[in-house]
Protein backbone atom coordinates (compact mmCIF):
# COMPACT_ATOMS: atom_id res chain seq x y z
CA UNK A 1 0.00 0.00 0.00
CA UNK A 2 1.21 3.47 -0.88
CA UNK A 3 0.47 6.75 0.90
CA UNK A 4 -1.21 9.78 -0.65
CA UNK A 5 0.93 12.93 -0.53
CA UNK A 6 -1.74 15.22 -1.94
CA UNK A 7 -4.98 15.02 -3.91
CA UNK A 8 -6.23 18.39 -5.14
CA UNK A 9 -9.15 19.40 -7.34
CA UNK A 10 -7.35 21.54 -9.94
CA UNK A 11 -10.38 22.09 -12.17
CA UNK A 12 -14.04 21.11 -11.82
CA UNK A 13 -14.16 17.32 -11.27
CA UNK A 14 -10.47 16.98 -12.16
CA UNK A 15 -7.92 15.93 -9.56
CA UNK A 16 -4.16 15.82 -9.37
CA UNK A 17 -3.02 13.13 -6.95
CA UNK A 18 0.56 12.54 -5.82
CA UNK A 19 1.53 9.22 -4.26
CA UNK A 20 4.62 8.52 -2.19
CA UNK A 21 7.20 5.98 -3.30
CA UNK A 22 9.64 4.98 -6.01
CA UNK A 23 7.81 4.06 -9.17
CA UNK A 24 8.88 3.14 -12.67
CA UNK A 25 7.05 3.61 -15.94
CA UNK A 26 7.42 4.79 -19.50
CA UNK A 27 5.43 7.66 -20.98
CA UNK A 28 1.95 6.46 -21.92
CA UNK A 29 1.88 3.53 -19.50
CA UNK A 30 -0.68 3.23 -16.71
CA UNK A 31 -1.26 1.83 -13.25
CA UNK A 32 -4.32 0.03 -11.88
CA UNK A 33 -5.49 1.95 -8.81
CA UNK A 34 -7.84 1.16 -5.97
CA UNK A 35 -8.30 2.68 -2.54
CA UNK A 36 -11.06 0.32 -1.50
CA UNK A 37 -11.17 -3.38 -0.65
CA UNK A 38 -13.60 -5.35 -2.82
CA UNK A 39 -16.29 -2.93 -3.98
CA UNK A 40 -16.35 -1.53 -6.62
CA UNK A 41 -14.92 -4.72 -7.97
CA UNK A 42 -12.52 -3.44 -10.59
CA UNK A 43 -9.43 -1.30 -10.15
CA UNK A 44 -9.20 1.84 -12.25
CA UNK A 45 -6.62 2.14 -15.02
CA UNK A 46 -5.08 5.62 -14.74
CA UNK A 47 -2.20 6.84 -16.88
CA UNK A 48 1.05 8.09 -15.43
CA UNK A 49 0.93 11.88 -15.26
CA UNK A 50 4.39 12.29 -13.81
CA UNK A 51 7.09 10.38 -11.96
CA UNK A 52 9.72 11.92 -9.71
CA UNK A 53 12.40 10.36 -7.51
CA UNK A 54 10.07 9.75 -4.60
CA UNK A 55 6.56 10.03 -6.02
CA UNK A 56 4.19 9.27 -8.86
CA UNK A 57 1.23 11.40 -9.83
CA UNK A 58 -2.05 10.87 -11.58
CA UNK A 59 -4.33 13.42 -13.21
CA UNK A 60 -7.87 12.10 -13.43
CA UNK A 61 -11.40 13.19 -14.07
CA UNK A 62 -14.23 12.02 -11.81
CA UNK A 63 -16.31 9.88 -14.13
CA UNK A 64 -17.89 7.16 -11.99
CA UNK A 65 -17.98 5.33 -8.69
CA UNK A 66 -14.26 4.48 -8.61
CA UNK A 67 -12.94 7.94 -9.40
CA UNK A 68 -15.37 9.44 -6.87
CA UNK A 69 -13.71 7.27 -4.22
CA UNK A 70 -10.25 8.25 -5.44
CA UNK A 71 -11.22 11.92 -5.30
CA UNK A 72 -12.12 11.59 -1.62
CA UNK A 73 -8.63 10.44 -0.60
CA UNK A 74 -6.76 12.69 1.81
CA UNK A 75 -3.09 13.15 2.55
CA UNK A 76 -1.84 10.05 4.37
CA UNK A 77 -4.61 7.76 3.07
CA UNK A 78 -3.62 4.48 1.46
CA UNK A 79 -3.78 3.46 -2.18
CA UNK A 80 -3.12 0.10 -3.82
CA UNK A 81 -1.27 0.31 -7.16
CA UNK A 82 -0.31 -2.34 -9.69
CA UNK A 83 1.75 -1.55 -12.73
CA UNK A 84 3.20 -0.08 -14.81
CA UNK A 85 1.16 -1.76 -17.53
CA UNK A 86 0.74 -1.18 -21.27
CA UNK A 87 3.20 -0.47 -24.05
CA UNK A 88 3.53 3.30 -23.71
CA UNK A 89 4.62 5.74 -26.40
CA UNK A 90 7.72 4.75 -28.39
CA UNK A 91 10.99 6.67 -28.28
CA UNK A 92 10.76 9.34 -30.97
CA UNK A 93 13.18 11.58 -32.85
CA UNK A 94 13.04 14.64 -35.08
CA UNK A 95 10.15 17.06 -34.97
CA UNK A 96 7.41 15.99 -32.59
CA UNK A 97 3.97 17.37 -31.78
CA UNK A 98 1.90 16.43 -28.76
CA UNK A 99 -1.86 16.88 -29.13
CA UNK A 100 -4.16 16.49 -26.15
CA UNK A 101 -7.87 16.87 -25.66
CA UNK A 102 -9.48 17.32 -22.23
CA UNK A 103 -8.34 14.80 -19.65
CA UNK A 104 -6.36 13.18 -22.48
CA UNK A 105 -3.69 15.70 -21.51
CA UNK A 106 -2.96 13.54 -18.44
CA UNK A 107 -0.38 11.10 -19.91
CA UNK A 108 0.99 13.75 -22.26
CA UNK A 109 2.68 15.71 -19.49
CA UNK A 110 4.98 12.80 -18.66
CA UNK A 111 5.47 12.26 -22.40
CA UNK A 112 6.37 15.91 -22.92
CA UNK A 113 8.84 15.71 -20.08
CA UNK A 114 10.53 12.64 -21.58
CA UNK A 115 10.52 13.93 -25.15
CA UNK A 116 11.61 17.41 -24.10
CA UNK A 117 14.71 16.02 -22.46
CA UNK A 118 15.55 13.62 -25.30
CA UNK A 119 18.58 14.57 -27.40
CA UNK A 120 16.94 12.84 -30.37
CA UNK A 121 14.02 15.26 -30.41
CA UNK A 122 14.83 18.40 -32.42
CA UNK A 123 11.65 20.27 -31.75
CA UNK A 124 8.65 19.69 -29.50
CA UNK A 125 5.34 21.54 -29.87
CA UNK A 126 2.33 21.03 -27.66
CA UNK A 127 -1.31 21.55 -28.64
CA UNK A 128 -4.02 21.25 -26.02
CA UNK A 129 -7.77 21.51 -26.43
CA UNK A 130 -10.21 22.00 -23.57
CA UNK A 131 -13.92 22.66 -23.39
CA UNK A 132 -13.56 25.44 -20.82
CA UNK A 133 -10.61 25.47 -18.51
CA UNK A 134 -7.04 24.43 -19.41
CA UNK A 135 -5.40 21.75 -17.29
CA UNK A 136 -1.87 22.31 -15.95
CA UNK A 137 -1.03 24.87 -18.60
CA UNK A 138 1.91 26.36 -16.72
CA UNK A 139 3.43 22.95 -16.21
CA UNK A 140 3.19 22.20 -19.93
CA UNK A 141 4.59 25.62 -20.80
CA UNK A 142 7.70 24.83 -18.81
CA UNK A 143 8.39 21.85 -21.10
CA UNK A 144 8.15 23.31 -24.61
CA UNK A 145 8.69 26.63 -26.39
CA UNK A 146 5.43 26.41 -28.23
CA UNK A 147 2.27 25.48 -26.34
CA UNK A 148 -0.98 26.36 -28.07
CA UNK A 149 -4.34 26.05 -26.39
CA UNK A 150 -7.77 25.85 -27.95
CA UNK A 151 -10.76 26.46 -25.70
CA UNK A 152 -14.13 25.18 -26.84
CA UNK A 153 -13.15 24.51 -30.44
CA UNK A 154 -11.29 21.88 -32.35
CA UNK A 155 -7.62 21.68 -31.41
CA UNK A 156 -6.73 19.63 -34.47
CA UNK A 157 -7.28 22.73 -36.62
CA UNK A 158 -4.17 24.28 -35.07
CA UNK A 159 -1.92 21.40 -36.09
CA UNK A 160 -0.14 21.21 -39.43
CA UNK A 161 0.97 17.57 -39.73
CA UNK A 162 3.54 18.44 -42.42
CA UNK A 163 5.56 20.33 -39.83
CA UNK A 164 6.26 17.10 -37.91
CA UNK A 165 7.83 13.66 -38.13
CA UNK A 166 5.68 12.32 -35.32
CA UNK A 167 2.49 13.31 -33.57
CA UNK A 168 1.37 11.66 -30.36
CA UNK A 169 -2.16 12.22 -29.17
CA UNK A 170 -4.58 11.35 -26.40
CA UNK A 171 -8.13 12.59 -26.05
CA UNK A 172 -11.64 11.98 -27.35
CA UNK A 173 -11.76 9.34 -30.10
CA UNK A 174 -13.32 11.83 -32.54
CA UNK A 175 -10.41 14.21 -32.01
CA UNK A 176 -7.77 11.54 -32.46
CA UNK A 177 -9.45 10.15 -35.54
CA UNK A 178 -9.75 13.63 -37.09
CA UNK A 179 -6.09 14.25 -36.38
CA UNK A 180 -5.05 10.95 -37.91
CA UNK A 181 -7.18 11.58 -41.03
CA UNK A 182 -5.66 15.03 -41.38
CA UNK A 183 -2.18 13.50 -41.20
CA UNK A 184 -2.74 11.00 -44.01
CA UNK A 185 -0.31 11.83 -46.81
CA UNK A 186 1.72 14.17 -44.59
CA UNK A 187 5.20 13.72 -43.18
CA UNK A 188 3.86 12.81 -39.74
CA UNK A 189 3.34 9.38 -38.22
CA UNK A 190 0.56 9.52 -35.63
CA UNK A 191 0.44 7.52 -32.41
CA UNK A 192 -2.86 7.48 -30.54
CA UNK A 193 -3.55 6.44 -26.95
CA UNK A 194 -6.82 4.53 -26.68
CA UNK A 195 -9.08 4.28 -23.64
CA UNK A 196 -11.24 1.27 -22.77
CA UNK A 197 -12.94 -0.20 -19.72
CA UNK A 198 -10.50 -2.78 -18.33
CA UNK A 199 -10.60 -5.67 -15.88
CA UNK A 200 -7.26 -7.50 -15.43
CA UNK A 201 -5.06 -4.76 -16.91
CA UNK A 202 -2.42 -7.27 -18.05
CA UNK A 203 -3.80 -8.94 -21.18
CA UNK A 204 -5.46 -12.03 -19.72
CA UNK A 205 -9.20 -11.33 -19.83
CA UNK A 206 -9.78 -9.84 -23.31
CA UNK A 207 -12.42 -7.29 -22.32
CA UNK A 208 -10.60 -4.13 -23.51
CA UNK A 209 -10.36 -5.16 -27.14
CA UNK A 210 -9.68 -2.68 -29.92
CA UNK A 211 -10.26 -3.75 -33.50
CA UNK A 212 -7.25 -2.90 -35.63
CA UNK A 213 -6.05 -3.46 -39.18
CA UNK A 214 -4.20 -6.52 -37.91
CA UNK A 215 -7.06 -7.98 -35.87
CA UNK A 216 -8.17 -7.63 -32.26
CA UNK A 217 -5.66 -6.03 -29.93
CA UNK A 218 -5.68 -5.79 -26.15
CA UNK A 219 -5.65 -2.11 -25.20
CA UNK A 220 -4.14 -2.91 -21.79
CA UNK A 221 -1.20 -4.92 -23.12
CA UNK A 222 -0.73 -4.36 -26.87
CA UNK A 223 -1.74 -0.73 -26.27
CA UNK A 224 -2.90 1.69 -25.06
CA UNK A 225 -0.69 3.28 -27.74
CA UNK A 226 -1.29 2.30 -31.36
CA UNK A 227 -0.37 3.73 -34.73
CA UNK A 228 -3.29 5.81 -36.01
CA UNK A 229 -3.35 3.81 -39.25
CA UNK A 230 -3.84 0.59 -37.26
CA UNK A 231 -6.91 1.86 -35.42
CA UNK A 232 -8.56 4.26 -37.88
CA UNK A 233 -8.22 2.16 -41.00
CA UNK A 234 -11.93 2.02 -41.90
CA UNK B 1 1.40 -27.48 9.12
CA UNK B 2 -1.97 -27.91 7.45
CA UNK B 3 -2.11 -30.03 4.35
CA UNK B 4 -3.93 -28.24 1.56
CA UNK B 5 -3.64 -31.14 -0.87
CA UNK B 6 -6.85 -32.30 -2.53
CA UNK B 7 -7.73 -35.34 -4.61
CA UNK B 8 -10.05 -34.60 -7.52
CA UNK B 9 -10.85 -38.04 -8.90
CA UNK B 10 -7.57 -39.40 -10.22
CA UNK B 11 -5.89 -35.98 -10.12
CA UNK B 12 -3.94 -34.76 -7.11
CA UNK B 13 -3.68 -30.99 -6.60
CA UNK B 14 -1.31 -29.33 -4.16
CA UNK B 15 -4.13 -27.08 -3.02
CA UNK B 16 -7.78 -26.53 -3.94
CA UNK B 17 -7.33 -23.29 -5.91
CA UNK B 18 -7.87 -23.52 -9.66
CA UNK B 19 -7.94 -20.37 -11.79
CA UNK B 20 -11.22 -20.12 -13.65
CA UNK B 21 -11.42 -20.17 -17.42
CA UNK B 22 -11.47 -16.77 -19.10
CA UNK B 23 -9.97 -14.87 -16.20
CA UNK B 24 -6.42 -16.16 -16.40
CA UNK B 25 -5.63 -16.32 -20.13
CA UNK B 26 -3.17 -19.15 -20.66
CA UNK B 27 -1.24 -18.25 -17.53
CA UNK B 28 1.62 -16.22 -19.03
CA UNK B 29 0.48 -12.76 -17.98
CA UNK B 30 -0.05 -13.66 -14.33
CA UNK B 31 3.13 -15.77 -14.46
CA UNK B 32 5.04 -12.55 -14.96
CA UNK B 33 3.59 -11.08 -11.78
CA UNK B 34 3.96 -13.93 -9.29
CA UNK B 35 4.89 -17.59 -8.86
CA UNK B 36 1.81 -19.26 -10.34
CA UNK B 37 3.20 -22.71 -9.54
CA UNK B 38 1.84 -22.09 -6.06
CA UNK B 39 -1.64 -22.59 -7.52
CA UNK B 40 -3.47 -25.90 -7.57
CA UNK B 41 -4.53 -25.61 -11.18
CA UNK B 42 -5.26 -23.41 -14.16
CA UNK B 43 -8.26 -23.66 -16.50
CA UNK B 44 -7.38 -22.18 -19.87
CA UNK B 45 -9.31 -19.51 -21.67
CA UNK B 46 -12.22 -21.27 -23.45
CA UNK B 47 -11.03 -22.75 -26.74
CA UNK B 48 -12.94 -23.63 -29.87
CA UNK B 49 -11.89 -25.70 -32.87
CA UNK B 50 -11.51 -22.61 -35.04
CA UNK B 51 -10.16 -19.22 -33.99
CA UNK B 52 -12.85 -16.77 -32.84
CA UNK B 53 -12.58 -12.99 -32.69
CA UNK B 54 -15.30 -12.69 -30.05
CA UNK B 55 -18.07 -10.17 -29.62
CA UNK B 56 -18.06 -6.57 -30.84
CA UNK B 57 -18.87 -3.56 -28.67
CA UNK B 58 -18.63 -3.25 -24.92
CA UNK B 59 -17.31 -6.41 -23.27
CA UNK B 60 -17.19 -5.47 -19.60
CA UNK B 61 -19.62 -3.71 -17.29
CA UNK B 62 -19.30 -3.30 -13.56
CA UNK B 63 -22.36 -4.04 -11.43
CA UNK B 64 -22.90 -3.97 -7.66
CA UNK B 65 -20.49 -6.65 -6.39
CA UNK B 66 -19.88 -8.10 -9.80
CA UNK B 67 -19.12 -7.71 -13.46
CA UNK B 68 -20.89 -8.54 -16.68
CA UNK B 69 -18.70 -9.84 -19.48
CA UNK B 70 -19.42 -10.27 -23.14
CA UNK B 71 -16.10 -11.50 -24.48
CA UNK B 72 -17.79 -14.11 -26.65
CA UNK B 73 -15.12 -16.81 -26.56
CA UNK B 74 -12.39 -14.88 -28.34
CA UNK B 75 -9.60 -17.43 -28.67
CA UNK B 76 -6.82 -18.50 -31.06
CA UNK B 77 -8.34 -21.91 -31.83
CA UNK B 78 -7.14 -25.29 -30.58
CA UNK B 79 -4.32 -25.72 -33.07
CA UNK B 80 -2.68 -22.37 -32.27
CA UNK B 81 -3.20 -23.06 -28.56
CA UNK B 82 -1.34 -26.36 -28.81
CA UNK B 83 1.51 -24.77 -30.71
CA UNK B 84 1.85 -21.43 -28.97
CA UNK B 85 0.38 -21.65 -25.47
CA UNK B 86 0.43 -25.24 -24.25
CA UNK B 87 4.25 -25.58 -24.08
CA UNK B 88 4.39 -22.75 -21.51
CA UNK B 89 1.64 -24.35 -19.44
CA UNK B 90 3.23 -27.77 -19.64
CA UNK B 91 6.41 -26.40 -18.12
CA UNK B 92 4.46 -25.44 -15.02
CA UNK B 93 3.94 -27.69 -12.06
CA UNK B 94 0.18 -27.08 -11.84
CA UNK B 95 -2.84 -29.06 -12.97
CA UNK B 96 -3.88 -27.96 -16.47
CA UNK B 97 -7.56 -27.93 -17.44
CA UNK B 98 -8.09 -27.28 -21.13
CA UNK B 99 -11.47 -25.60 -21.48
CA UNK B 100 -13.30 -26.49 -24.70
CA UNK B 101 -16.39 -24.81 -26.13
CA UNK B 102 -18.12 -25.16 -29.45
CA UNK B 103 -21.02 -24.58 -31.75
CA UNK B 104 -21.76 -28.10 -32.94
CA UNK B 105 -21.29 -31.52 -31.40
CA UNK B 106 -18.68 -32.31 -34.05
CA UNK B 107 -16.73 -29.13 -33.23
CA UNK B 108 -16.48 -30.24 -29.61
CA UNK B 109 -15.46 -33.77 -30.53
CA UNK B 110 -12.78 -32.65 -32.98
CA UNK B 111 -11.34 -30.07 -30.57
CA UNK B 112 -11.28 -32.55 -27.69
CA UNK B 113 -9.63 -35.21 -29.84
CA UNK B 114 -6.88 -32.76 -30.83
CA UNK B 115 -6.16 -31.73 -27.25
CA UNK B 116 -6.25 -35.35 -26.08
CA UNK B 117 -3.20 -36.16 -28.19
CA UNK B 118 -1.25 -33.60 -26.18
CA UNK B 119 -0.02 -33.45 -22.63
CA UNK B 120 -2.88 -31.96 -20.62
CA UNK B 121 -4.34 -33.03 -17.30
CA UNK B 122 -8.06 -32.56 -17.83
CA UNK B 123 -10.63 -31.44 -20.33
CA UNK B 124 -13.14 -28.93 -18.99
CA UNK B 125 -16.18 -29.18 -21.20
CA UNK B 126 -17.78 -25.75 -21.48
CA UNK B 127 -21.48 -26.13 -22.13
CA UNK B 128 -22.36 -23.01 -20.26
CA UNK B 129 -20.99 -19.87 -21.93
CA UNK B 130 -23.92 -17.46 -22.21
CA UNK B 131 -22.11 -15.13 -24.60
CA UNK B 132 -22.22 -17.01 -27.87
CA UNK B 133 -25.48 -17.03 -29.69
CA UNK B 134 -25.61 -20.45 -31.28
CA UNK B 135 -23.41 -22.50 -29.08
CA UNK B 136 -22.05 -23.37 -25.73
CA UNK B 137 -24.85 -22.84 -23.32
CA UNK B 138 -27.48 -24.31 -25.63
CA UNK B 139 -26.02 -27.73 -24.74
CA UNK B 140 -26.21 -27.05 -21.03
CA UNK B 141 -29.86 -26.08 -20.74
CA UNK B 142 -31.72 -29.40 -20.96
CA UNK B 143 -30.73 -32.74 -19.50
CA UNK B 144 -31.12 -34.40 -22.93
CA UNK B 145 -28.72 -32.09 -24.73
CA UNK B 146 -26.31 -32.32 -21.79
CA UNK B 147 -26.39 -36.10 -22.12
CA UNK B 148 -25.66 -35.99 -25.86
CA UNK B 149 -22.68 -33.68 -25.55
CA UNK B 150 -21.14 -35.38 -22.51
CA UNK B 151 -21.49 -38.79 -24.16
CA UNK B 152 -19.77 -37.55 -27.32
CA UNK B 153 -17.01 -35.85 -25.31
CA UNK B 154 -16.50 -38.96 -23.18
CA UNK B 155 -16.01 -41.07 -26.29
CA UNK B 156 -13.54 -38.54 -27.70
CA UNK B 157 -11.02 -38.59 -24.85
CA UNK B 158 -9.23 -40.73 -22.31
CA UNK B 159 -8.33 -37.64 -20.28
CA UNK B 160 -10.26 -36.87 -17.13
CA UNK B 161 -13.39 -35.00 -18.21
CA UNK B 162 -14.93 -32.22 -16.12
CA UNK B 163 -18.18 -30.65 -17.28
CA UNK B 164 -18.71 -26.96 -16.57
CA UNK B 165 -22.41 -26.53 -16.02
CA UNK B 166 -24.59 -23.49 -16.41
CA UNK B 167 -26.64 -21.90 -13.64
CA UNK B 168 -29.08 -21.28 -16.47
CA UNK B 169 -29.78 -25.04 -16.80
CA UNK B 170 -33.42 -26.07 -16.45
CA UNK B 171 -32.57 -28.47 -13.65
CA UNK B 172 -29.02 -28.29 -12.33
CA UNK B 173 -29.23 -31.49 -10.29
CA UNK B 174 -30.56 -33.46 -13.24
CA UNK B 175 -27.82 -32.05 -15.47
CA UNK B 176 -25.17 -33.10 -12.94
CA UNK B 177 -26.60 -36.59 -12.56
CA UNK B 178 -26.56 -36.96 -16.35
CA UNK B 179 -22.86 -35.98 -16.40
CA UNK B 180 -22.13 -38.68 -13.84
CA UNK B 181 -24.16 -41.29 -15.72
CA UNK B 182 -22.29 -40.52 -18.91
CA UNK B 183 -18.91 -41.05 -17.31
CA UNK B 184 -17.74 -37.52 -16.53
CA UNK B 185 -15.00 -37.43 -13.90
CA UNK B 186 -16.20 -34.25 -12.28
CA UNK B 187 -18.29 -31.11 -12.50
CA UNK B 188 -17.42 -27.43 -12.48
CA UNK B 189 -20.23 -25.33 -11.10
CA UNK B 190 -21.25 -22.53 -11.91
CA UNK B 191 -20.48 -20.55 -15.05
CA UNK B 192 -21.70 -16.95 -15.28
CA UNK B 193 -25.37 -16.08 -14.92
CA UNK B 194 -27.05 -14.78 -18.06
CA UNK B 195 -27.83 -11.13 -17.37
CA UNK B 196 -27.99 -7.67 -18.90
CA UNK B 197 -27.41 -3.95 -18.44
CA UNK B 198 -29.01 -0.94 -20.11
CA UNK B 199 -27.66 2.33 -21.44
CA UNK B 200 -30.62 4.60 -20.75
CA UNK B 201 -29.23 7.45 -22.87
CA UNK B 202 -28.92 5.27 -25.96
CA UNK B 203 -32.05 3.36 -24.91
CA UNK B 204 -30.50 0.01 -25.63
CA UNK B 205 -28.52 -2.83 -24.11
CA UNK B 206 -24.94 -2.06 -23.12
CA UNK B 207 -23.92 -5.13 -25.11
CA UNK B 208 -24.03 -5.71 -28.86
CA UNK B 209 -24.95 -9.30 -28.02
CA UNK B 210 -27.86 -8.07 -25.82
CA UNK B 211 -27.09 -10.35 -22.86
CA UNK B 212 -23.88 -10.99 -20.98
CA UNK B 213 -22.54 -13.19 -18.16
CA UNK B 214 -22.65 -12.02 -14.54
CA UNK B 215 -19.81 -13.09 -12.24
CA UNK B 216 -18.26 -12.02 -8.96
CA UNK B 217 -19.47 -11.93 -5.35
CA UNK B 218 -22.98 -11.04 -6.57
CA UNK B 219 -23.49 -14.65 -7.70
CA UNK B 220 -21.77 -16.42 -4.81
CA UNK B 221 -24.93 -17.29 -2.88
CA UNK B 222 -26.45 -18.83 -6.01
CA UNK B 223 -23.29 -20.80 -6.71
CA UNK B 224 -23.14 -22.08 -3.12
CA UNK B 225 -26.73 -23.25 -3.25
CA UNK B 226 -26.20 -25.05 -6.55
CA UNK B 227 -22.96 -26.71 -5.41
CA UNK B 228 -24.76 -27.84 -2.26
CA UNK B 229 -27.69 -29.32 -4.20
CA UNK B 230 -25.44 -31.05 -6.72
CA UNK B 231 -23.02 -32.45 -4.13
CA UNK B 232 -25.95 -34.07 -2.33
CA UNK B 233 -26.91 -35.89 -5.51
CA UNK B 234 -23.72 -37.02 -7.24
CA UNK B 235 -20.65 -38.92 -6.12
CA UNK B 236 -18.19 -37.44 -8.64
CA UNK B 237 -16.16 -34.48 -7.36
CA UNK B 238 -17.26 -30.87 -7.86
CA UNK B 239 -15.22 -27.71 -8.43
CA UNK B 240 -17.13 -24.85 -6.85
CA UNK B 241 -16.92 -21.50 -8.59
CA UNK B 242 -18.78 -18.22 -8.36
CA UNK B 243 -17.64 -15.07 -6.62
CA UNK B 244 -14.95 -16.64 -4.44
CA UNK B 245 -12.85 -13.76 -3.16
CA UNK B 246 -11.61 -14.70 0.33
CA UNK B 247 -10.42 -17.82 2.17
CA UNK B 248 -13.75 -17.83 4.00
CA UNK B 249 -15.54 -18.20 0.68
CA UNK B 250 -13.37 -21.25 -0.05
CA UNK B 251 -14.26 -22.80 3.29
CA UNK B 252 -17.96 -22.23 2.58
CA UNK B 253 -17.74 -24.04 -0.77
CA UNK B 254 -15.80 -26.94 0.79
CA UNK B 255 -18.38 -27.19 3.58
CA UNK B 256 -21.21 -27.55 1.05
CA UNK B 257 -19.29 -30.35 -0.64
CA UNK B 258 -16.90 -28.92 -3.23
CA UNK B 259 -13.64 -30.84 -3.62
CA UNK B 260 -11.82 -27.81 -4.93
CA UNK B 261 -12.72 -24.29 -6.04
CA UNK B 262 -12.07 -21.93 -8.91
CA UNK B 263 -11.06 -18.30 -8.55
CA UNK B 264 -12.21 -16.11 -11.42
CA UNK B 265 -13.36 -12.53 -11.16
CA UNK B 266 -11.39 -12.04 -7.92
CA UNK B 267 -8.19 -12.14 -10.00
CA UNK B 268 -9.23 -8.71 -11.28
CA UNK B 269 -9.44 -7.28 -7.76
CA UNK B 270 -5.78 -7.95 -7.08
CA UNK B 271 -3.51 -10.04 -9.26
CA UNK B 272 -2.05 -11.98 -6.33
CA UNK B 273 -5.36 -12.60 -4.54
CA UNK B 274 -4.98 -16.42 -4.78
CA UNK B 275 -1.88 -16.15 -2.58
CA UNK B 276 -3.82 -14.17 0.04
CA UNK B 277 -6.53 -16.83 -0.07
CA UNK B 278 -4.00 -19.66 0.37
CA UNK B 279 -2.40 -17.93 3.32
CA UNK B 280 -5.77 -17.35 4.99
CA UNK B 281 -6.90 -20.89 4.35
CA UNK B 282 -3.78 -22.36 5.88
CA UNK B 283 -4.02 -20.12 8.94
CA UNK B 284 -7.67 -21.13 9.39
CA UNK B 285 -6.82 -24.83 9.22
CA UNK B 286 -4.01 -24.46 11.74
CA UNK B 287 -6.22 -22.48 14.09
CA UNK B 288 -9.08 -24.96 13.83
CA UNK B 289 -6.78 -27.97 14.05
CA UNK B 290 -7.88 -29.21 10.64
CA UNK B 291 -5.28 -31.48 9.01
CA UNK B 292 -7.08 -32.06 5.73
CA UNK B 293 -9.96 -30.28 4.01
CA UNK B 294 -11.60 -33.72 3.88
CA UNK B 295 -12.56 -33.14 7.54
CA UNK B 296 -14.91 -30.29 6.68
CA UNK B 297 -15.96 -31.29 3.19
CA UNK B 298 -19.71 -31.64 2.72
CA UNK B 299 -20.53 -31.23 6.40
CA UNK B 300 -23.59 -29.11 5.61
Amino acid sequence: MAKIISNREIAPDTYLMAVQGKYSGKMGQFYMLRSWRFYPLLSRPISIHDINDDSISFLYRVAGEGTVLLSQLKTGDELHLEGPFGNGFPELKGKVAIVGGGIGAAPLYYAAKALGSSSEVENLDIYLGFREEPLRLEAFEALANKVRVQLGGNVTELVNPNSYDYIITCGPEAMMEALYKKSVGSSAKVYVSIERHMACGIGACLVCTCETKSGNKKVCKDGPVFLGEEVYHG
Amino acid sequence: MANLKVQFGSITMKNPLVMASGTFGFGKEYGQLYDIERLGGIATKGLTLEKRSGNTGMRIWETPSGILNSVGLENPGVEAFIKEELPYLNNLNVVKLVNIGGKTLQDYVDAIAMVSKEKADMIELNISCPNVKEGGMAFGITADSTRRIVRAARNATQLPLVVKLSPNAEDIVKAAVVCQEEGADGITLINTVKAMAIDIDKRKSIFDNMYAGLSGPAIKPIALRMVHEVCKNVSIPVMGVGGITTWKDVVEFIMVGATCVQIGTANFIKSTIPLDILEGLEAYMVQEGINSLEEIRGII
